[in-house]
């Protein structure tokens, strides 16, 4: 087949892409160049080709700030936390619903701890701001019963305590779907034989259900390790104030305060970058990982 | 279907019911308490009387909101974003993912365009140069800012490759060996048979542009063109109140807190219209992009 008779039939397929191959040159190639400002003094009137390069003064200043140390731990402490506690209540709730057999009740749970997953951060802390305020009803509620009421969102001792929560009630819910369809997956006649064999119902959930869906454990676990560096930006954004920068600054805002309300765009673009390159190479050993251990591929 | 009828597994099935319905009503009460805040009057919602039941049941909180022009205007920026924003998505995403569902012989190159995709899906500029490319294409306040950076959602792109992939080859081949072009192959036979997928893609972006505030904060630098969850920052958040241009008079006999309120149901509510559909869909959507072979 020569080249022209090739092309008589696929030259639509070659129409059909180019739209979507300028969108991201633009919008995802081009930034991707824009990290350049890293190693420059940039300025926005000079441009990514204009502006003076100085090496790696920016990381080393980086690297200097007492800043620096405080939101790299805050991200990975807040991030972990959230993985581990979504997970594990995930897999609980999963196997819980699993065992509930009234199909109507069980549809009727889902329908209701899936819903926070869609709905904003701006909603949901708008939510929160409200309820966890200093007279808010959850102070109202442990007041009623003895308990001293907190700044849940203002102190130090809470704010980590609040975002983990509040990330849980959003998500946990919708996590248990993929552990939902695994346990589906699981051939009713492995029980029904080990049934026969005397086993009781904790023994077929230790023995069946759980190895059953040992492999998806597995898959969530290696493709979660491609989200630690993601605290939820949205989130504390939303909930965050100075009084809680200690333990609650992650690498996302700090690069939000630096970068565009103070409009330092060299030192915000070296923090940016940073994370970038690590969560590049968190994300590709995720994806190996997932196919090692779970034969999971995207492509 | 097994029957375990020892005491044990009884009780063990009673803790289980109590247990999944509170956790459930649990998730929901927040949500509740601000709806019955949103509909109460001044004193008890200021007060913190309400509970998870209106006091002084009034409407007048939503009157004022849904007569606010400021809210309105959010509103109709929103919609203007989730409409247009929604569907060049959705062309985009079809429009790319049927040429990388074909094989390298049918379509040369698919390796490079892939990894192309595939490698701006993985690595990320970062916040700084995304804004610095947004700024100087002057798209800053425009709707395009909100719209164009995210016009082609990458991983949506392969949910929907993997999906065209499952369509049976021997439908096309036959239609090609008719004479039929790749445009009416794609038209005739693909998005008829991925609708279901196509639904469910169309319902997620959709959501996304609904909820999506943050860059609404920093491409718009005038106020007046924020987005609806945008504008929500200011006034639930940063408690900028007279962003909402609510008359002072009528401000003085209403509750600050049962205004946010009402906003946030406001904003609620298309969401949860859409959520019927959504949990039809999404379930399948999920395993669109579980375990590919």
């Amino acid at each position: 087949m020569t080249f022209k008779q090739y092309m008589k039939r696929a030259w639509p397929l070659y129409v059909m892409i180019v739209p979507g191959l300028i969108f991201v040159l633009l919008f995802r190639y081009y930034p991707m160049y824009g990290v350049v400002i890293a190693f420059q003094d940039f300025s926005p009137a000079k441009g990514f080709t204009g502006s003076p390069w100085i090496g790696w003064e920016n990381f080393e200043f980086l690297f200097s700030l007492p800043e620096f140390g405080r939101i790299f731990s805050n991200t990975l402490i807040i991030s972990i936390s959230k993985i581990v506690a979504d997970q594990v209540g995930a897999i609980i709730l999963a196997l819980l619903l699993n065992e509930a057999r009234l199909v109507l009740f069980r549809r009727t749970i889902q329908t209701l701890i899936y819903l926070p997953h869609f709905l904003s951060w701006i909603v949901l802390g708008g939510i929160l701001l409200d309820i966890l305020s200093a007279g808010g009803i959850l102070n109202q509620a442990i007041g009623a019963l003895g308990i001293k009421s907190q700044l849940w969102l203002g102190s130090n001792d809470w704010f980590r305590g609040t975002v983990i929560s509040s990330g849980f009630w959003k998500n946990v819910g919708f996590s248990t779907i993929v552990y939902l369809a695994a346990l589906t997956a699981i051939n009713p006649v492995l029980h029904e034989a080990a049934a026969i064999d005397g086993a009781g119902r904790f023994r077929r959930i230790w023995h069946i259900t759980l190895p059953g869906i040992r492999p998806t454990i597995v898959l969530l676990a290696a493709l979660s390790l491609g989200d630690v560096l993601q605290a939820g930006f949205e989130q504390i954004l939303t909930l965050y104030s100075p009084a809680v920068y200690r333990t609650g600054d992650i690498i996302d805002t700090y690069v939000y305060r630096v970068g565009l309300i103070s409009a330092q765009y060299s030192l915000a673009g070296a923090v940016g970058l940073f994370k970038s390159f690590i969560g590049f190479g968190l994300i590709v050993l995720s994806y190996w990982l997932a196919d090692r251990y779970a034969g999971y591929r995207i492509l | 279907m097994i029957r375990d009828r020892n005491w044990f597994s009884r009780l063990f099935d009673g803790f289980n019911y109590v247990f999944l319905t509170l956790f459930a009503v649990l998730c929901l009460l927040p949500l509740i308490h601000i709806f019955a805040v949103s509909l109460s009057g001044r004193a008890p919602a200021t007060g913190g009387f309400v509970s998870f039941w209106p006091i002084d049941f009034t409407l007048e909180n939503y009157e004022q909101v849904m007569g606010s022009r400021n809210f309105l205007r959010s509103l109709a920026i929103s919609v203007a974003r989730v409409l247009t924003g929604t569907s060049l998505n959705m062309i985009l995403v079809i429009l790319t993912a049927y040429p990388l569902s074909k094989t390298p012989r049918v379509f040369k190159g698919r390796t490079i365009f892939i990894w192309f995709f595939v490698f701006a899906m993985l690595f990320d500029g970062g916040l700084i140069p995304s804004f610095l490319v947004v700024r100087s294409l002057g798209l800053l306040n425009t709707l395009g800012a909100l719209i164009l950076p995210n016009a082609v959602p990458i991983f949506s792109v392969i949910l929907m490759m993997n999906f065209f992939r499952d369509v049976p080859k021997e439908l096309e081949e036959s239609a090609l060996i008719d004479g039929a072009s790749h445009w009416r192959v794609l038209w005739h036979i693909y998005i008829p048979l991925s609708l279901p997928a196509i639904a469910t893609l169309t319902l997620f972006s959709a959501v996304n542009h609904w909820n999506a505030w943050f860059d609404g904060l920093i491409y718009m630098t005038d106020t007046a063109n924020y987005p609806m969850q945008t504008f929500l920052r200011t006034v639930i958040v940063t408690l900028d109140l007279t962003q909402v241009g609510i008359n002072p008079q009528d401000l003085q006999r209403l509750s600050d807190r049962a205004i946010r309120g009402a906003q946030i149901i406001v904003a609620t509510v298309p969401i949860l219209i859409v959520y019927p559909f959504l949990q039809r869909y999404f379930i399948s959507g999920i395993k669109l992009g579980a375990v590919k072979e």
